[in-house]
């Protein structure tokens, strides 16, 4: 491929004006990691904040991460939620060194400058010197500095932000199918039943990627076939937004015959092809529509999963051109009893970092980056199931991951 | 039973507990366990949030059995061992049947290619079944240190 044109302005060169031929560069470049911070991350994008039942009251905050930028979410004494970023005007020191809680005003430990819920500057310490030494110059009005805010909106009891003013609002951005698909499975009050980070040793695209290939599911992950389970799967489909970047798939199961397998099977011999215990997959029908898996991204970071009674958003937060953080957010709702509360707990053995459907995409993306290393000529194939990014009744396809193409190369202009 | 047998039988435990996970001999860890028992991994932050989801669970001894056959079957990854330091066991108090037993570990990770690293540190806060020789957990909460999990885990902790 040639490298003409190549300049601090340009990104990574693209092969064609297609989405199916990706340049393997995408992966390795630095100079486009810190272009898709700016474009992606701080572009035109939703992305996840925090649930609002993490802030119930005015004052309570929560420290949280955009792409590499830290940003607070706060609820202010009026009940609004805000959202800036976690730099303090004057030094540029973070405001917030704490995850989560609850406070009156934002200070800064380095000089003691002050901000309100609203991000507001109030309070500068020595503003008027020391016995009249010192002090800001006149012309220096407080009222004149705030931090940098996001634009906010919330949907299904997640939050989520922006640093563009020409974002779309959320439910457009998102385009009506996955919206559908998002308040479907966000049809309750939620609440957090754990959370893990996992670090991952690639870049962030390729955990995202991932999560929008329909292709390796039962290639990678051998766990369901090993032990005969999900059988009696059937069809599903993929919807995939205007722009490409967002989309969801899912797969029905019939869930009375599954439940009457277990039943029969527990009367035949054992076979070491079989669960020893069967509670690991047990599960409820428990949105009444047959659907058993749904996963569901929101460009550029965010997944919502329903993989049978998990439900559980997954934040991917690129940590360099080659690691990535993803924090699971393992959720119950309020009409939750014991027995659906414990079900949910088992089941989660199925995702997360160990989990038995989901613990191979831990490494596979590293394995991908360890390939690539000083060996990122060339573009990867991504056909399967066409060349367009549109949505298909089935899932041997790769149309969601181009969809993501198709929005990236949008947005950051190559 | 005096306190000097069950402090002899609860470090037998332990310590047999981390060679058999170090040894790859994982199809006899979860002969370890009485049935049914809890097992969980668990993070400190969720642990000391109340929160009861953590990142391995088993609530039987079957649970435990899938685990291991699933990992040797199924699942796909780096071949790759543990090597675990127990610092000082406290036996904290017997009911009993049922020894509180607290300790702390560090476990490192050895890739196949030899890379070590301090993969894990926590505390394993147990509830060991004393009413039989050998003695079996009944509970062992894994508690880590961290929130962080490097790449995947795989074998038990």
């Amino acid at each position: 491929m040639s490298q003409s044109g190549l300049t601090a302005e340009h990104g990574v060169p693209w092969p064609s004006n297609g989405i199916s031929e990706i340049p393997f560069r995408v992966y390795t470049d630095q100079e486009q990691y810190r272009r898709e911070q700016e474009r992606l991350f701080k572009g035109p994008t939703w992305n996840y904040l925090c649930l609002t039942v993490e802030l119930t009251k005015p004052g309570d905050f929560v420290a949280t991460t955009v792409g590499e930028t830290a940003v607070i979410v706060v609820r202010d004494a009026d009940g609004a939620i805000n959202a800036f970023v976690n730099r303090c005007v004057h030094r540029g020191n973070l405001l917030c060194l704490e995850r989560q809680g609850n406070v009156r005003e934002f200070g800064c430990i380095y000089h003691g400058w002050i901000y309100n819920l609203t991000g507001q500057l109030t309070g500068v310490a020595f503003e008027h010197g020391v016995q009249r030494q010192g002090g800001m110059p006149p012309e220096f009005r407080k009222e004149e500095h705030k931090l940098q805010r996001l634009r906010v909106a919330v949907l299904g009891g997640l939050v989520f932000g922006t640093f563009s003013d020409v974002t779309p609002d959320l439910e457009t951005f998102l385009g009506p199918d996955v919206t559908r698909g998002l308040l479907r499975v966000m049809n309750r009050t939620p609440h957090v039943l754990g959370r893990n980070t996992q670090v991952m040793p690639n870049n962030w695209k390729l955990y995202f990627e991932n999560v929008k290939d329909t292709y390796h599911a039962s290639i990678l992950h051998l766990f369901l076939t090993t032990f005969r389970i999900n059988r009696l799967t059937m069809p599903g489909g993929i919807f995939i937004n205007q722009d490409g970047g967002n989309h969801y798939s899912f797969a029905k199961l019939d869930y009375q015959a599954e439940d009457q397998e277990y039943k029969n099977a527990g009367l035949r011999s054992e076979s070491e092809f079989r669960l020893r215990d069967n509670s690991v997959v047990e599960s409820v029908d428990e949105y009444g529509d047959g659907v058993s898996v749904q996963i569901l991204t929101v460009f550029p970071g965010m997944v919502l999963q329903q993989v049978r009674n998990t439900i559980a958003v997954r934040v991917i937060r690129p940590r360099g051109v080659d690691k990535t953080e993803l924090e699971w957010i393992h959720l119950g709702f309020d009409t939750d009893d014991e027995a659906m509360t414990e079900r949910r707990l088992r089941q989660g053995n199925l995702i997360g970092p160990a989990g038995y459907i989901a613990m191979e995409d831990g490494c596979i993306g590293g394995f991908v980056q360890r390939a690539l290393q000083y060996n990122d000529d060339g573009a990867g194939l991504v056909m399967m199931g066409g060349h367009e990014a549109e949505s298909q009744p089935f899932r041997a396809s790769e149309a969601a991951i181009r969809g993501f193409w198709k929005h990236y190369r949008a947005l950051m202009g190559d | 039973m005096d306190d000097l047998t069950i402090r002899l039988g609860v470090q037998e435990l332990i310590g047999e507990y981390a060679e058999r996970i170090d040894e790859d001999r994982l199809e006899e860890w979860p002969d370890l366990f009485a049935d049914p028992c809890r097992y969980l991994v668990i993070s400190r932050s969720n642990h000391e949030a109340g929160m009861r989801q953590g990142v391995m669970y088993a609530a039987t001894r079957g649970m435990l059995l899938d685990r291991v056959f699933s990992i040797r079957r199924a699942n796909l990854f780096e071949p790759h061992r543990y090597r675990h330091v127990i610092g000082p066991i406290r036996v904290k108090s017997v009911n009993g049947n049922t020894a509180v037993v607290h300790s702390h570990f560090i476990v490192a990770r050895i890739m196949h290619d030899g890379v070590t690293t301090l993969f894990a540190t926590g505390r394993y806060l147990d509830r060991i079944d004393i009413s039989a020789t050998p003695y079996r957990f009944s509970e062992r909460i894994v508690v880590l240190d961290s929130d962080k999990i490097d790449t995947l885990l795989a074998i038990p902790l």
